[in-house]
């Protein structure tokens, strides 16, 4: 599904991928690992098609097609969700309106009829159980005014929405208490489909107790140092990542 | 932030179109004889032509303003007709002799004046250049007792209602537009609502600028007479030309005890184009009188315009009046706006609220001016003020001038200011959901001024959400 190769990226003149290789098959959850600073989250966000990095080397191909020509909407058509890190908020603008947009969007992308807004209504209220989360949720703006928890709560509320076919997690689980965690894990592992496949990107083990990997790669200085199965995530949380990396870490590369 | 933010390229505006007509133009310049030529053709009762001609020599003593923050090549009212009118028009005939092309015209701009599809629920006062050239369910209204026609008819009909109050929220001395309004205005629209009457409708007028090297001076009177209610709208489009044309219009909203007037404008005259060759300078003087329990409620879309120079106020003057300004302005290229409101608090417990929602882009720069000010006996004065800027991309600008004088010590004044932009990061983040970067820009400047559109009538709401879209097309890159 996924064939990253290569793939180097700079954020302004500092190079912080330095030459990513891996494959993601359908069905698999790889989770992504590795030290602060190591290039995790620009991973994530090269592949999203953030317009603050610039590849700089390298390909990727998504379900046959060039990832990198594609502008960061028409990933989304394609079934490429990012739940982000540090969602943004939308003063003003309805969590139902915005969910509403992007949904028919992605529908309409695909050549299917657009939905209306009692028929989504439908939608969202089986959705909103998978993530424990209040139907008052929908009327409020955009992740404005949200606590930690209960915006990445909406992401994954987001994701169960638009329902991808790779989704990536990009540290969805710093700043959970456990409750909330497991909330969150169990929406993530509800949608798992022998079709989709999904990237977990985590700096600590504790997710991968409740959202499995197949496989574990761990990123150091802009560049996969080791891949494993679900055991190597294991390894680290004993070990530590310091016998992986036999380089000096760049200073203040992006997380 | 990069500069991908940014790269303007802007929709076509849509309303530039000219319609090609005979018309009655005065010569350029203004002397007396041209406002006594005005007022002839108006055939106007002699107490008009006196205030227009006192209008007139007070005109002439005063200097045009320049404490705004906006810059512009001197003005040489000498260069412009204060004068045009389509020939075919005929001011008190009916809509059903209306020249095919006008109607043309204004079906163009989505304004049907045919009986058969008028807009359902709203009565419309066409305005073509200097003059009125229509008005819809005058009939309907008038079963209400309602007066509802262009300025110069409710000169010929209702002389002592216009004599009663024209002039008496804005004086013709009020200040340099004011008093060139007052000397040369040609039309305009005319409310009058009796006692006790709920306008059962919403009330509208449609101005449109069509005629060259002319400029629009048209003037509102409406009245809410005790317990009255009206909700009026005002629209205004003009064609594209590289020459500026001026616009300095006056509107007057008296509110009666117990009365409420709702006032809604979406402006968008040509606003010039990327380089700021042409546009409308509007240069509006719109201010209401709320009595006892009254209440006043200014809403504005201001999207188009080179220059716009207005501030909605309000005269507290009544015992428990309320006063409010909803405002939304938008400045795209070299657009320049200067807008805001004044609340003059005189009647004991008097409240205003202020909610102005500005937004730059391009090389646009936005200025809220707002005086708020409680007069000595106005005790228990309550004054709420929420300001809000927002910025798309960094050679725009916006600024805040806030003016509070408060001289009784009961008053409780609160002033809110924020500045937000547009970041890279909610653009994305709208993006990764599927949405385009237009539907994203749209989608958070509308939520910006959410507050400001639920004030809107239904028929407006959208109409202004979408002509905020138009107006930042291309503004995001």
């Amino acid at each position: 599904m996924l064939t990253i190769d290569g793939l180097r990226a700079t954020a302004g003149d500092r190079e912080i991928l330095r030459g990513i290789t891996m494959s993601v098959a359908a069905g698999e959850v790889h989770a992504i690992m590795g030290p602060n600073g190591s290039g995790k989250s620009t991973l994530a966000q090269v592949l999203a098609g953030h317009p603050g990095y610039e590849v700089t080397g390298g390909t990727v191909e998504y379900d046959g097609r060039d990832l990198l020509a594609m502008e960061p909407e028409e990933r989304a058509h394609a079934g490429i969700f990012l739940a982000f890190q540090y969602p943004v908020e939308i003063p003003g603008v309805s969590n139902a309106y915005f969910l509403r947009t992007a949904f028919n969007e992605i529908r309409k992308a695909r050549g299917e009829e657009e939905i209306d807004p009692m028929d989504f209504l439908d939608v969202m209220a089986e959705r909103l159980k998978l993530v424990d989360m209040d139907e008052a949720m929908l009327q409020r703006s955009v992740n404005s005014g949200f606590s930690g928890g209960e915006k990445k709560r909406n992401e994954i509320l987001q994701m169960a929405v638009l329902e991808p076919r790779l989704a990536i997690l990009d540290e969805t689980d710093s700043g959970l208490d456990i409750d909330a965690l497991r909330v969150v894990a169990d929406g993530v592992n509800a949608l798992r489909r022998p079709e989709n496949a999904t990237i977990v990107v985590t700096h600590y083990q504790r997710l991968l107790n409740y959202i499995v990997p197949d496989y574990v790669h761990v990123l150091a200085n802009g560049r996969i140092v080791k891949s494993g199965g679900k055991e190597l995530a294991l390894d680290l949380e004993a070990r530590g990542y310091d016998w992986l990396i036999d380089e000096p870490r760049t200073a203040g590369a992006g997380a | 932030m990069s500069s991908s933010i940014e790269s303007l390229v802007g929709k076509e505006y849509q309303y530039g179109f000219t319609t090609d007509i005979e018309a009655d133009t005065l010569p350029p310049g203004l002397n007396e004889d041209v406002v006594r030529a005005i007022s002839r053709r108006k055939r106007e009762p002699a107490f008009m032509l006196e205030w227009r001609l006192k209008a007139f020599r007070r005109w002439q003593t005063l200097t045009e303003p320049h404490w705004s923050n906006v810059t512009y090549p001197p003005l040489d009212y000498q260069a412009i007709s204060y004068y045009s009118a389509p020939k075919t028009a005929k001011p008190l005939g009916s809509l059903d002799e209306l020249d095919p092309k006008i109607r043309e015209t204004y079906d163009k701009l989505g304004i049907p004046l045919h009986e058969q599809k008028l807009l359902a629920g709203v009565a419309v006062d066409a305005v073509f250049d200097s003059v009125s050239v229509g008005t819809t369910y005058k009939e309907e209204l008038k079963k209400h007792g309602i007066v509802f026609c262009s300025f110069g008819e409710a000169v010929q009909e209702h002389p002592g209602l216009v004599e009663q109050y024209l002039g008496s929220v804005v004086p013709y001395s009020d200040n340099f537009f004011a008093a060139l309004n007052a000397a040369v205005f040609s039309d305009g629209s005319f409310v009058y609502v009796p006692k006790g009457v709920r306008c059962p409708m919403e009330l509208s007028t449609y101005f449109r600028i069509n005629a060259e090297g002319t400029g629009q001076f048209e003037r509102t009177l409406i009245v809410a007479d005790e317990g009255a209610y009206v909700s009026y709208l005002e629209g205004c489009t003009a064609p594209k030309r590289s020459a500026n044309q001026l616009h300095a219009a006056v509107v007057e909203l008296v509110a009666l005890d117990n009365a409420t007037v709702k006032y809604s404008t979406v402006q968008n005259w040509y606003a010039g184009d990327e380089d700021g060759r042409g546009g409308i300078y509007n240069f509006v003087t719109k201010r209401g009188k709320a009595l006892r329990n009254a209440k006043i409620s200014w809403t504005q879309v201001e999207t188009g315009s080179a220059i716009t120079w207005k501030y909605p106020s309000v005269i507290l003057q009544g015992d428990n009046s309320t006063g409010e300004f909803y405002s939304v302005a938008v400045v795209n290229n070299r657009q320049q706006a200067d807008t805001g409101t004044k609340m003059i608090h005189i009647g004991r417990n008097t409240k205003s609220n202020i909610v102005s929602k500005g937004i730059s882009a391009g090389h646009g720069q936005n200025s809220y001016r707002g005086q708020v000010k409680v007069v000595p006996k106005a005790s228990g004065a309550r004054n709420y003020t929420q300001c809000d800027s927002m910025l798309i991309g960094n050679r725009c600008g916006a600024h805040t001038f806030p003016y509070i004088e408060a001289q009784n010590n009961t008053a409780i004044i609160e002033h809110e200011a924020s500045t937000s932009k547009i970041g890279e990061d909610q653009i994305f983040y709208l993006k990764q959901r599927g949405l385009s970067a237009e539907q994203a820009v749209s989608m958070i400047v509308s939520g910006f001024c959410r507050e400001v559109f639920k004030e809107l009538p239904m028929e407006f709401a959208l109409e202004a959400q979408q002509l905020l879209g138009i107006t930042l097309e291309g503004s995001v890159g």
